[in-house]
This record gives C-alpha cells, structure tokens and sequence, in this order.
C-alpha cells in the first residue's frame, strides 16, 4: 500500500521533466532549429546555426505580417528519437511554422517526413544527403546549401580541368563514401579523368598511413579523401606528415570539409588541399560585412551551413510577406517562385524537387606565408555553375520532378 | 515477494493508461521502448550477476531487423517484431557462447568489444544505409485489425507488448530456472556441486536478455519508423547501464524507473541550455558514489525501515548495492 | 617473389606501420594493466587521459609557448596529477565495493571530462605539428616512414621498457607485486598500501598522458581521440590477459602488426580484426594470452 506514492512519485519525477512546455501565443512566426548543441557536429553547426538564425530575424526586422517571429532550438544530441519526437512537439504545440535545419541525415529525413504530415515546412542546412532531394523528396523540403553529390561533381570537373586527371581516392567504409567516391569518379570521367586507384578505410580508423602509402605509390596527381569529420582532419594531417601533396606533384582533394576543419589542422598542415564549398567569407563585400557580423558574436567565422541557414530563413520570411500568410504550400511557392539573391547566393533558385540551384567554388587552403591573418584561408580556384555541379534532372530520382516532365 | 510488487505495477499501469492525456504517445513509446531495453539488460545484471557493457548489439539489431521485415519485406508488425526477436537471440547466443567464459570486468570488456564489433558490421553492411539508416517503414496493423498509423493505438499495441514481455520476465525470475541463476550468482562452484551447469545457464540468460533487448529495438523501429545506427553504438550500452543504474540494481522496476527518468532528462535537456554529455556523465558519478541502490532502492529500503520485519538479509538489492558479482 | 599475391615490401612496411600502432596500444595496454594490478579497477577513463595528454601537449604550445620536449614531460606530469586527484577523489571510496563499480565509475568519468572538453575547446579540435627535428621522411627503400614515427617507437620501446624494470626489477616495484598479490600482508610489514594503489594510479595515468603526447603530432587532436581507441585497447587487454605486464606490451605490439597486414590482405575487415582475434582467443585460451583464469 505504501508503496504506491513513491512509485507514484518516481513515475512523476521522471516525466515531469519532459513536462511541455506552456504554447505561446499563436499569433507568432516561429523556425526551429533541431541542432547538435555539444556533441561532434557542435562546431560545424550548433550554436552558430542558432546565431545565424537570430540575425537574418533581427535583419528582417522582428516582424512579418504584423506577428513577431521567433527562432526556437534544442540539442537534439544525435539522436534521431529525442530530434523527432521535439519536431512533432514544435508542430502540434508550439505552432513552430518552419524548421530551418537539423544535424544528421537520418534525423532530418525523418523530420521531413512529419513536415509533411503536419503540412509545414522544413529546409535542411547541414547534412549533405543527396537522398533529400531523391528518394525522399516531398513538396515540404528545401535542401538549400550543398549534398555530398554536389560536392564530388564540383571537386571532380574543377580539378581535373585544372590538370589534375589521375585520381587516387582513399573512402570511407560504408555507403555514405561508396557514393561519394562513385559520384565523384563520374564526374572526373566526363572530364577526362581517369581513377587510377582506391582503397578502403573504416570509419574512425584514426591510422591512414597504409592507405597513405599505396596512394603514394600509385601514379595518381590527385588523392581524395572520401571521409568526412575526424577522419578527414585524421587523413590530411597524416599525408602532411608523409610530404604528400606538399612540395610534390601531387594535390589532395577533401571531398567534404568545412572551413572549421581547416582552422582546427591549421595551415601549415592544410596548405595546398583543393575542397568544394558553397560559401567562404571572404568572398567580397557582402560576406565579409555578414561574416563580420557574425564574428562579433560567435568568435569565429561562418561555415557555409551557418551562412546557410541565415540566408534561407530570410528568404523564407520574405515569402511569408509575400505570400502575405503562413501557410506551408503558399509559402514554398513563393520560395520556389522568387530568385534569391544576397551575400550568401546570386542568382539562386529553389528547384521543384526541393534543391536551391546555386554556383559552387573551388578553393585552395593557403600556406602560412600567404595568410595575412586569422581565418584567412582559402583562395578562390574555380567557380562551378549550379547545373554543372547539382544533380541534372534527368538523373533525378524524385518523384517531383518527374511529374513535370 | 509477490504481492508487495503487485500494487506499484498496478499503480504503474493505470498511470501509463491515462498517461496519453499528458504526454505525447510517441515520447511514452520511447520511454516503454527503454524501459524494456533496461529491464532484459538487468535480467542479466541484477539476477545473474554479469554487467553486459554492448547490449546496444541486440537493441540495434532488433530496429534493423524490424525495420528490414517492414520496410523491405513487407511483413505484419507481430511476424516483424518475431523475426527481430529470433535474430536478435541468435546474435545473443552467439556472443553470449564467447562471454560467459569470462565473468565480472572481463565479461564487461568483452562484451563492449564484440558489440563495437556489431557496430561496424552494421555500420559496413549496405542494407542498414549507412548514416541515413533504414527508412519508408509503414507499420501496418497488429495481428491484422489494429491500424498503427494511429499514435493512440500504436501506443497501447506498445504497452501491451512490452506488459507481456514484463510478465514474461517476472515469470522467469521467479521460476526455478530463475532461482537457479541466483544460486549460480551467489555461489558458483555450490552450483555446480549441486550438478548444474552454470555456463549453459548464463548462457540460456544472456539469450534471453538478448531477445527481450530486441524486442525493444523493435517495436522503437515499429513505432519511429526508422532504424539507425545510433541504437547499435556504445553510447547507447553505455546509457542502458545508466538506467539502471539510477533506477536501482536488484529491483524488479529499478529498471523502468530510471528508463523513465533518463528519457525524461534527455528530452529536458534537449530544451535547455545545459551540455547533455557532461550531465550525464556526472549522473553516472553521482550514482556509483552516492546513490548506489537508486532511486527504485532507495525507496524500497526507506519502506523497509518504516516495516522492518519485511527486511531480510538476503535481499538481492542490499547485497547488490555492493556486490554485482560475486 | 610475393606473398599470396602482395610484394614483400608492401607486407614489410605494414608490418613496420603496425609497429606504431602497436606503439600506442601497448603503452595504453601497459598503464591499463599496472591499474588493473593494484587497483582491480578497469580503467575506462584511461582514452580521456590519453586525450587529455594531446591536450596538454597542445596548452603547453600554445598558452605557454614552450616546445615539444617541454610538452614530452608536462603533459604525463600534469595527467599523473590529474590522475592523482581522481583516486583520491572517487576511486578511492569504492575500493570495498565490486569491481565493476570501478568501471561505471570511471565510465562516467570518461563522460564528463569528454563533455567539458569538447565544450570547451570544440569538437574539431585544436591544431599540432609535428617538431621540426622529426619533420621529413626516411626512405627506406621498401617504405617510407616519417622520422617523427621513427621516434614513436623508439620512445614507446624505452618507456615500455624502463618501466618493466621498474616493477620487475626494483624494491618500489617488488613492493607493488607484492600488494598485487595480498595487500593485507604488506600492509603489515609496515608498507603504505594506499600510497602504493595512488602511484599505481598515477603511473597509468601518466603513460597514457605520454601516449597522448606522442600521439599528438600524428593525429588530430580532439576531445573524441581517446573514445574509440579504448575499446580496441580493451580488446587487446582482453586477448593478452591481464596476468603480466610483459603480457600486455606484447600483445599491444602484436595486434597492431596484425592490424597493419589486415589492411593489406582485406581491408574490409581491418576495423574488427583485432575483436575477431580476441574472440578466437577466448575460444582456444579464455584466460588470455598471458592471463591466469580469474
């Protein structure tokens, strides 16, 4: 009999933390964000994305339509449950009208399905899965920064036409690097190029001087790595360490890395490595004064998925005003309608299957000498045109764009 | 034994029946999901003794497994939910024919390494999609009338297994077969002077610890509608150990309490500013230094004192505050 | 000539490759198993000390400015003291409790110190170049390797080495076998037992804070290095038994070789290899290698 209360009480203590959380007034436009706060995407996306978030609200002025808008986040801590069952609580509670990213693929496809069953929308920054735009595309997503098919084809045509047309890859174990390294040897094919090797590595081996070594003794000018995090970071430390790609004839070509990568290896260890990225902040004018911005706040510049997210929750406040409602569908139209230009894209447009079309760059890390300062990292190689680097529609695996054609 | 269990799992029971009106039937899924998880690894720690550090092995491949049946093969949810169980043990049995031969650390060792194993097997298996994990599953309808795609009654089609599988596990406890694995526990070698074979018993356990760890995994896959390969790495051992821990080892709720509080302070700590590793790191400390029978024993003990003829000596949890294994 | 299809020279080099690794697991494996030895404690907290060992390699850098040999000495000083604080902190109290608590302890420890570090320095971590002594490569013929691996292994043979003799061939550590056997006993000839598991503990600690350091210039240094390498140094603990410490640096040794051929032979396969080892050595010797049955 005594028993009961405590139980009771435990039963309570337990779920009371997970309490919701009172609704705010209805009359608000909220985006969230579902990011990695404190665990391994921390740097590339976390409390940055929030931040860039929070400017393009502050710069759009606080207000659409007459109602406040709001940015909502939580540390989803790579789980796909706790991301999941936030997004659900977001749509049905919170009224949350969009949200504007969340880490890891696995999650955000799965948050894109409940957009659609919530009729919201949803528009991913960080991940890279080309899937999002494929097999699970749906009128209710925006894939708006970059996917790993984008970053392949734009490294493999820029470099080969730079000279560099015998390829050495070294990838990943598991899917997510067969199909970097497939969708990249295509594109060096089309080029001219030629894959004169590759070897396998396991995710967070740590050790790559075996696959160094028969990338050495290939006769490749280019070696990529199709890795990503830790294990790239890993690979070009160690080929620094073997003298591969500085002062030899050969190049490295990261196929995925972000700048915050490179600041953490440091250019004397980076310098020389060929990447992809879609954003970098030193570009002219208007980077630099958002970069700068940012800066101020965060101590570090902007990746291109933090600039991202800036620049695709302004564009989707402006088709809010314009579409002059919240409304999911008559916002994605307007989205997709109205071409996006500021210091992040030129040009840019939303395609049917969700994909923002937009040019891609190729960058050189500099060497310490060439560094005039802090952050002062890439140089600018070559710039790929968004139809050369995206997946063209007649690849397209989403049911979307079928229906037009 | 019995009858003091019988009105806190009552008590337990209608709170999760009325508990939809509070809370979202899909946070109360995960939190039943755990609580199972927790409840088949505890099997093996508070009644066999032996602390399996990759028990996200048989959690994982109970999701892809269920996963595959539905998304892939299109099978009912209750034929789905069987084939993760039976693989599951398979896998358990496996493993559990090379872990026994060890016990205390060493078992614990082995079992995080050949999970970690598990891991990259899955990891570098092309059918578990690598990071995007196992998607487009549709549950369908249980035994063919309940439709799943409605939240309440994928709730209660939960409940109802995991009350089963529970019944199930109390059942076991309590046989002789369960008996035999305490005197096993408490005394090895009298066991086997007493001519039973304590390998093939832990064996039998850890297979079934397995089974049951899968049947969670699977009904999580059922219910999320996604298998990733988050529920097969360590991380996920490491927090299963933590349930428990904080529930309270030696208990038959322990396990359910601390499921219930480490999902409710994960989805709180998703909404706050607090970094979720370092809390939960610190809970860990916390415990083993301060709070060794948890919150489960805690209380039991608190209405033991104020009832001193139902303490015994040999509680299983007083002694397992200090001793997991001999 | 080859060997099953492969030239020598590549089998040669990965041999040598896997010496260096080999490097690491055996001075994790070693500290690991004198903790063990005195303190019946699985350390699970002993990839964070190597982490924090890089990290303090990298602090002596860059917040006092000072070079790598500073940081060859700081850093297993600074982890030692830290893994002074731990004992007499936590492990300490739970000496009379089962073992395993010894493991969730420091599991939860390994938890927090990993969080604050990655809160504190980013999950990408922090930049660290090899020193310019080391900096170029040795051709020899058959492979290459860079100077600075050279020195790995060098460095990780003497400390192994030295402190082998330590324990086997010194009074401090005839004491120390001696309460690894039956602490009551030498706590009756007068021996300080407590001070004797607080060096123990510090010992390890320091070891994998020296691994920390050597391995800094070759990897990135972050706040996950540590993470994934104790598990595969469980594994080699496991397969070695933990009945010497001769036992440990052997095997320590062995697996990274046996690593290193995987690579060559079946890549596919090099990410278990060295659990599908320990799982055949519990079949054919359960107590390990070197290890007598618990």
């Amino acid at each position: 009999m005594k028993f009961k209360p405590i139980m009771t009480a435990a039963l309570v203590a337990g779920t009371a933390l997970s309490a919701l959380p009172a609704a705010a007034g209805p009359d608000a436009i909220k985006v969230g964000l579902l990011m990695d706060m404190t665990g391994n995407y921390s740097d590339v996306a976390g409390r940055g994305s929030v931040t860039a978030a929070e400017m393009a609200v502050e710069d759009f002025g606080g207000t659409v339509l007459g109602k406040p808008i709001e940015v909502v986040h939580a540390d989803m801590q790579n789980k796909v449950d706790i991301a999941t069952s936030i997004a659900r609580e977001w749509f049905d509670v919170d009224a949350v009208d969009a949200i504007v990213d969340s880490n890891m693929s696995s999650a955000g496809l799965a948050v894109s399905e409940i957009a659609v069953e919530k009729d919201r929308l949803m528009i991913m920054n960080i991940s890279g899965s080309p899937r999002f735009t494929n097999e699970s595309c749906n009128p209710n997503t925006i894939h708006y920064v970059y996917d790993t098919y984008a970053l392949a084809t734009s490294t493999g045509k820029a470099v080969v036409r730079g000279g560099g047309d015998k390829w050495f890859f070294v990838t990943v174990d598991y899917t997510f690097g067969h199909d970097f390294q497939a969708q990249a040897e295509d594109a060096v094919a089309s080029e001219g190029g030629e894959t004169v090797g590759s070897v396998l590595v396991p995710l967070n081996a740590s050790d790559y001087s075996s696959a160094l070594i028969q990338a050495q003794s290939s006769d490749a000018n280019v070696i990529a790595f199709a890795t990503a995090g830790a294990d790239t970071s890993n690979a070009i430390k160690q080929a620094a360490e073997f003298g591969i790609g500085q002062g030899d004839d050969r190049q490295l070509a990261g196929l995925l890395v972000y700048i915050n990568e490179v600041d953490a290896l440091g250019l004397e260890t980076a310098q020389g490595m060929l990447l992809t990225s879609a954003f970098y902040w030193d570009l002219d004018e208007e980077t630099r004064a958002f970069s700068e911005r940012y800066m101020e706040k965060m101590g570090k510049m902007p990746n291109m998925s933090q600039a991202g997210v800036y620049s695709s929750t302004m564009h989707y406040l402006k088709a809010v005003e314009a579409a002059g409602t919240e409304n999911y569908a008559e916002v994605m139209a307007k989205m997709k309608e109205m071409p996006i230009n500021d210091f992040f894209v030129k040009d840019g447009y939303i395609r049917e299957d969700g994909r923002m079309m937009r040019d891609m760059y190729l960058f050189r890390v500099k060497s310490p000498e060439e560094s005039t300062g802090a952050w002062d990292y890439y140089e600018k190689v070559a710039t790929i045109e968004a139809e050369d680097a995206f997946t063209p529609v007649s690849e397209s695996r989403c049911y979307l764009l079928k229906e037009e054609s | 034994m019995l009858r003091s269990h019988v009105l806190p799992v009552l008590a337990l029971l209608v709170l999760l029946c009325i508990a939809p009106l509070v809370f979202y039937p899909i946070f109360l899924i995960k939190l039943l999901c755990f609580a199972l998880f927790a409840a088949a690894f505890h099997l093996l720690l508070g009644y066999v003794g032996l602390l399996s550090f990759g028990h996200a092995a048989f959690f994982g491949t109970g999701a892809y497994m269920c996963a595959q049946a539905l998304a892939r093969w299109n099978l009912a949810p209750e034929l789905a939910l069987l084939f993760a169980v039976a693989v599951s043990a398979a896998l358990g049995a496996v493993i559990g024919f090379l872990a026994v031969r060890r016990q205390g650390i060493y078992f614990a060792m082995i079992t995080l390494a050949l999970g970690q194993m598990v891991y990259f097997i899955y990891l570098q298996a092309p059918f578990t999609g690598g990071e995007d994990g196992i998607r487009g599953i549709t549950p369908g309808h249980f035994l063919g009338v309940v439709d799943l795609s409605n939240p309440l009654a994928l709730y209660f089609t939960v409940l109802a297994v995991t009350t089963l599988a529970f019944a199930l596990v109390w059942r076991i406890v309590q046989s002789p077969f369960g008996m035999i694995l305490e005197a096993i526990r408490e005394n090895e070698p009298r066991a086997i002077s007493l001519g039973y074979n304590p390998t093939l018993y832990k064996l039998a356990a850890f297979t079934f610890s397995a089974a049951l760890a899968g049947l969670a995994g699977g009904l999580k896959a059922m219910s999320f509608q996604i298998a990733t390969l988050v529920d097969v790495t360590w991380q996920m051992s490491g927090e299963v150990v933590l349930m428990t821990l904080v529930g309270g080892i030696g208990t038959f709720l322990g396990p359910v309490v601390g499921a219930f509080i480490i999902g409710g302070l994960e989805q709180y700590l998703a909404q706050s500013a607090l970094p979720a590793p370092v809390i939960l790191g610190a809970a860990f400390i916390l415990c083993v230094m301060l709070f060794r029978k948890g919150v489960a024993g805690t209380a039991k003990s608190l209405l033991q004192n104020r009832a001193p003829k139902r303490s015994t000596p040999d509680n299983p949890e007083t002694q397992a505050t200090n001793r997991i294994v001999k | 000539m080859e060997i099953f299809g492969f030239p020598p020279q590549l089998i040669l080099g990965q041999v040598l490759i896997g010496l260096i690794n080999g490097s690491f697991y055996a001075l994790l494996s070693l500290g690991l198993a004198i903790i063990f030895g005195l303190l019946r404690v699985i350390n699970f907290a002993h990839g964070a000390l190597y982490m924090m060992g890089a990290f303090a390699a990298w602090m002596t850098q860059a917040w006092l400015g000072l070079n790598f040999w500073a940081a060859l000495v700081i850093a297993p000083l600074a982890v030692g003291l830290f893994g002074l604080v731990v004992e007499r902190a936590f492990l300490r109290s739970i000496y009379h409790l089962d073992h395993l608590y010894g493991l969730l302890l420091t599991f939860g420890i390994a938890l927090l110190i990993e969080g604050m570090y990655r809160y504190w320095f980013g999950a990408a971590g922090k930049p660290f170049t090899t020193p310019d002594v080391f900096r170029g490569i040795w051709d020899l013929g058959f492979v290459i390797v860079p100077k600075y691996r050279g020195f790995v292994v060098l460095a990780s043979l003497v400390t192994c080495l030295a402190v082998w003799l330590l324990i086997e061939r010194t009074r401090l550590g005839s004491y120390l076998r001696a309460a690894t056997e039956n602490p009551d006993l030498v706590s009756c000839f007068g021996i300080n037992v407590s001070l004797l598991t607080a060096s123990a503990y510090v010992l390890g600690a320091a070891l994998a804070g020296l691994s920390g350091v050597l391995a800094a210039p070759i990897y990135q240094v972050t706040p996950l290095m540590g993470t994934n390498l104790i598990i595969v140094v469980f594994a080699v603990v496991v397969t070695g038994g933990m009945g010497s410490l001769s036992g440990a640096i052997i095997t320590g040794y062995g697996m990274g070789v046996i690593e290193g051929l995987t690579k060559v032979f079946y890549p596919a396969a090099s990410s278990v290899v060295i659990f599908v080892v320990m799982a055949l050595m519990l079949l054919l010797r359960p107590a390990g290698l070197f290890g007598k049955e618990a």
